[in-house]
């Protein structure tokens, strides 16, 4: 079963997949998504950019400034690309200055919206189903539970993490059958710092940006 | 017997094969995560499994999706998988859920008739989704930790938890273990890895992009996955320190005089 195992972690496809789906094409359910409850919120963002995905082919075949527009477009206001970066980087971050945190917050970004870019092709063939969501009115950290069910084969887990914000919900974390993106980068970028500083990780996000698409280095 | 046969041939292939797995890339400081103290072997035999998965699994399991139509594929792979039903409905009973063992089971027999020997999945078409279960899950039920994490030659990525329960489903529940007709079952064991390894390609492909370290990458992601598992999906969240790193700018320190910030909050009062 250790096979079936690792394409479950390699399906983390998926899980950039879910980090960056974008929201509503039209910017008045956008900004009422963004105030409305964090299970709402998800559902709403996941289906509009999942509709945008299945209209839009040169999104399906990967073409990354497209992508790269969507995500500013209708992602952004959703996700807290920063709060992500930082839970990533872990201590690091507290040693970092304001234009470290920036570089970073920027190329971890690229890797994600990269990533998702070679999964995007997939994406249009999954739908979207919400799972029991409970929170006290109080709460400010949630957990909303999804799972993409694709035309065929076995549905897979997906969840987002979400703080309240002064701005509206929004979305920090995001994880595929159980494997969180924060936590998965977390020691790889811990291992980056203990060897090179903050320079070093920031050095190594943009040479695995700029390496061409399939090359590992 | 017949496992024994199979494990003294995995080991001279292993052996012979020795040769290329001489120049993985150590990092310094391997060793120290505290999940993985065998990282040194760990990332030796990863790149071990991974040149020879580049040389041979690979090209065959690429092959075999060129060569066959997609329906095909996914009736054999769901063939193959209906074949694990008899281990997920024992491990739901080790694991105390006899509901779940009940829906393994009806799920085999019924995608076992009607879904022609397994072709087709219709009980997940009627709603009974497939579970996921082994004996490494069971031990995680039980109680045992997952140990250090442990890379299988030829197998990938394991623990020393999960290695142990492989065996078990390996010997013990592997339905193609009991078939009489050796050479058949050889065969089957052959189509159900290239099978397994052709699902691999489009994930493998994302992998390629996400990773500033392969090895950290997966590794980290088995781990994570198999906790999600052994808990069904709804693990109790991890506490990190680290999570609570404050938002603001790094120099604002708080005279000692108030609440420590690491102080859980007050139980609400009811």
């Amino acid at each position: 079963m250790s096979y079936r195992d690792l394409l479950a972690s390699l399906a983390l496809a998926a899980l950039i997949g879910a980090a960056l789906p974008g929201p509503v094409a039209c910017a008045q359910g956008s900004a009422s998504a963004a105030l409305s409850a964090p299970d709402v919120l998800v559902k709403t963002m996941s289906e509009d950019v999942l509709a945008s995905i299945r209209k839009d082919p040169s999104l399906q075949s990967g073409d990354i400034s497209r992508l790269n527009a969507l995500v500013d477009e209708k992602v952004l206001p959703y996700v807290n690309f920063e709060k992500m970066t930082r839970l990533a980087v872990g201590r690091g971050w507290r040693d970092a200055t304001a234009e470290q945190r920036q570089a970073l917050t920027r190329e971890f970004r690229t890797l994600l919206v990269r990533t998702y870019a070679g999964a995007v092709s997939s994406a249009k063939d999954y739908q979207v189903q919400m799972r029991p969501f409970r929170a006290e009115p109080a709460e400010t950290d949630v957990l909303v539970r999804t799972q993409a069910v694709p035309s065929r084969g076995d549905p897979i887990q997906l969840d987002y993490r979400l703080e309240k914000t002064s701005a509206g919900w929004k979305i920090y974390d995001v994880n595929v059958l159980g494997v969180w993106l924060v936590e998965n980068y977390r020691s790889t970028f811990n291992s980056e710092v203990s060897r090179g500083g903050i320079d070093g990780l920031i050095k190594s996000l943009v040479e695995r940006n700029k390496a061409p698409e399939g090359k590992t280095s | 017997m017949g496992a024994i046969v199979v494990i003294c041939r995995l080991a001279a292939a292993l052996l012979l094969a020795g040769g290329l797995a001489a120049c993985a890339s150590i990092p310094p400081g391997a060793g120290s995560s505290p999940a993985d103290p065998l990282e040194v072997y760990n990332r030796h035999m990863f790149d071990f499994n991974d040149r020879l998965d580049r040389a041979v699994l690979k090209p065959v399991a690429q092959a075999y999706e060129a060569a066959l139509p997609e329906p095909l594929r996914n009736c054999i792979n769901n063939a193959f998988r209906n074949l694990g039903e008899p281990v997920n409905a024992i491990n739901n009973l080790l694991q105390f859920k006899p509901s779940d063992a009940m829906v393994d089971v009806s799920r085999f027999f019924w995608n076992s008739s009607a879904g022609l020997l397994g072709c087709f999945d219709l009980a997940a078409s009627a709603g009974a989704p497939r579970n996921n279960e082994d004996f490494g899950q069971t031990l995680g039920v039980w109680g045992f930790g997952a140990g250090p994490y442990f890379v299988l030659p030829l197998l990938g990525p394991s623990s020393i938890r999960d290695a142990v329960g492989r065996l078990f489903d390996f010997l013990d529940t592997d339905p193609l273990w009991y078939m009489n007709e050796i050479r058949a079952r050889n065969v089957l064991v052959g189509v159900r890895l290239i099978d397994t390894r052709a699902s691999l390609l489009p994930a493998e492909k994302v992998l390629e992009r996400a990773a500033l370290d392969k090895y950290q990458f997966v590794r980290d992601g088995y781990l994570q996955l198999r906790r999600n598992l052994v808990y069904d999906g709804n693990p109790p969240r991890l506490l990190d320190p680290e999570d609570d790193a404050d938002d603001a700018p790094p120099q604002r320190r708080q005279g000692s005089a108030g609440p420590a910030r690491d102080q859980p909050p007050a139980p609400p009062a009811r």
